[in-house]
């Protein structure tokens, strides 16, 4: 069969990709442009405030460059995840430049789908009450209150919602939270290609050419033929290697083997890479596993305060070696002095354990000197402020045994000396939830640009 | 043959968050020879792993073993959930320290 091919522009939509490596990939003669735009590793800060991930300035560059090559080639263009979190007002914002962009380059007359991923909060609550929700690793229970706490709670969609947009006519595709695979992996199941192999090959064009060697956010191009499908990076500078691509099936999942979606599993137990050609990886043996049942993965994240920062450095070894006692007294003391308001303390300590913490094995410090980050997170910013100021000021002019030097004990690179991060987001919810079909929460929107 | 650490064997020794609440570490070998000799010491089990960690192994939650990449995953769960309070490493890319240096027979 002639293959369908499908280019990946970048790992994230506003990321960056190389023009050179997009006309070389676009002579391909892709059938669909469909590039990943989110997943919850930013954090929760994006889900939860409804801030984009990337700048406008890099979406609309972007989207400027992919809908002036999708429309040229007359092909649909499918992003997943908008946004970064695929959250209502991350659609929103892609929506509203897609149509910019539009009005910009003159395009002709094209129709626009977008899809929310948003899960009613009532729906949410429902399923709870009907035993419909459970665990997924979160290692808490998704609670009523919980739900109402959470400023947005969103589902990751399959490929079905994107196939229905795209069969109606649809010429872009802004689709909300949807699984990283499905949304690079719409249009070939649409056209008929195998359902595993689509998955797959989508699970790895997910992140364009981190699957290549050398890696970068670049394009990727995907061949999906009948029972097997080939990479290819879109930079002539760049090579798929066995190496790359099986490191890149490992990437950022715990079960290389299965991969579940919404009413599915994909089973990779049985996959084969070959090198086919210099620059081409050749990959088979995915199967598509239909499940009885469809279950949505919820993401939620909920405002837990207000976080207030202060940086400092230490140099002097009389209070490196006495570090650890130092700051547990500083602490206790303003949790006591911040009463009856509840503040949540954490020293971040570069030089001893910051990066890893309870994980870092070396224990004794090695290093000349410290970097401190202070960190409060309290109900209201004027409290996070009030007790981040307390704990650095106490802690430039506390006394300890040994102390050579009076005058101060923290050097601050700025004043003020706080610095005020705003809302801090927690995840709320990383459950599974029991739908009807794999379309009931994913309504789709259309219009004539 | 003389223990080697297995920073000087593999040639990628990562973690990376596997969603919010789980942390991920690949260990990919260049060889088959050097994927059996790995496997053959023991060092990418439950116990070593867990040790070389400061856990328990109980906070392992998964081990894999791909033979055709040369590879191996281990997965444990997140001290922290990702960015709760006392994070340190949002995407979870720098974890990975401890496997460098554990030692090969």
């Amino acid at each position: 069969m002639t293959p369908i091919t499908v280019l990946a522009p970048t790992g994230t939509l506003g990321y960056g990709f190389g023009a050179d490596a997009l006309k070389r990939g676009m002579d391909f003669k892709p059938g669909v442009i469909a590039v990943d735009a989110g997943s919850t590793d930013p954090g929760p800060h994006y889900l939860g405030s409804g801030e984009v991930l990337v700048s406008r300035f890099s979406y609309k560059k972007e989207l400027t460059e992919l809908m002036a090559a999708s429309r040229a080639a007359g092909i649909p263009l499918v992003v997943g995840s908008a946004g970064g979190s695929g959250s209502r007002p991350h659609v929103d914002f892609l929506v509203e430049i897609v149509r910019e962009v539009a009005r910009d380059l003159r395009l002709n007359r094209f129709k626009l789908a977008w899809i929310y991923a948003d899960i009613e909060p009532a729906r949410i609550k429902q399923a709870i009450a009907n035993g419909e929700v459970k665990d997924f690793e979160a290692g808490f229970a998704l609670t009523a209150d919980l739900v109402d706490s959470s400023t947005h709670i969103v589902a990751q969609m399959g490929f079905e919602p994107i196939i229905k947009a795209l069969q109606s006519g649809a010429d872009v595709v802004i689709a909300g939270r949807a699984c990283d695979d499905a949304a690079i992996a719409a249009y070939p199941i649409m056209q008929g290609g195998h359902k595993g192999l689509a998955m797959h090959m989508g699970k790895i064009l997910e992140c364009g050419a981190f699957s290549a060697v050398p890696f970068a956010m670049d394009v990727m191009m995907g061949f999906l033929k009948g029972d097997s499908f080939e990479l290819e990076p879109g930079s002539v500078g760049r090579r798929a290697s066995l190496t790359s691509v099986a490191a890149h099936t490992l990437y950022e999942r715990e079960n290389p083997f299965d991969q579940h979606g919404p009413g599915y599993r994909v089973d990779l137990h049985d996959c084969r890479f070959e090198q086919a050609g210099e620059r081409r990886v050749r990959v088979s043996g995915a199967k598509f596993i239909p499940e009885s049942e469809c279950w949505i993965k919820l993401e939620g994240a909920r405002q837990m305060g207000f976080r207030s920062i202060c940086v400092a450095g230490i140099r002097c070894p009389t209070m490196i070696v006495r570090i650890d006692e130092i700051l547990a007294a500083a602490k206790e003391e303003a949790v006591r002095y911040m009463k009856p308001h509840d503040v949540q303390v954490t020293f971040h300590v570069y030089g001893k354990d910051g990066v890893m913490r309870a994980l870092e094995p070396q224990k004794k410090v090695a290093s000349h000197e410290l970097g401190l980050i202070i960190e409060v997170v309290a109900s209201e910013m004027d409290l996070a402020h009030a007790a981040c100021h307390h704990i650095s000021g106490g802690l430039l002019h506390t006394h300890y045994k040994g102390q050579l030097n009076t005058s101060g004990n923290l050097a601050f690179p700025y004043s003020p000396s706080e610095l005020d991060a705003g809302p801090a987001y927690a995840f709320s919810a990383y459950h599974l939830m029991k739908v009807r079909d794999p379309y009931e929460t994913f309504p789709i929107h259309y219009e004539d640009v | 043959m003389a223990a080697a650490r297995l920073a000087d064997l593999a040639v990628i020794i990562r973690s990376k968050n596997a969603g919010p609440y789980r942390l991920t570490f690949d260990v990919l070998l260049p060889d088959a020879a050097t994927f059996k000799r790995v496997k053959a010491s023991g060092v990418l089990g439950r116990e070593s792993v867990a040790k070389a960690l400061s856990l328990k192994p109980v906070e392992v939650t998964s081990l894999f073993e791909l033979k055709s990449a040369h590879a191996f995953k281990v997965t444990i769960r997140r001290q922290v959930g990702q960015s709760d309070i006392g994070e340190s490493d949002v995407y979870g890319c720098q974890q990975h320290v401890p496997l460098m240096e554990l030692l090969v027979a």
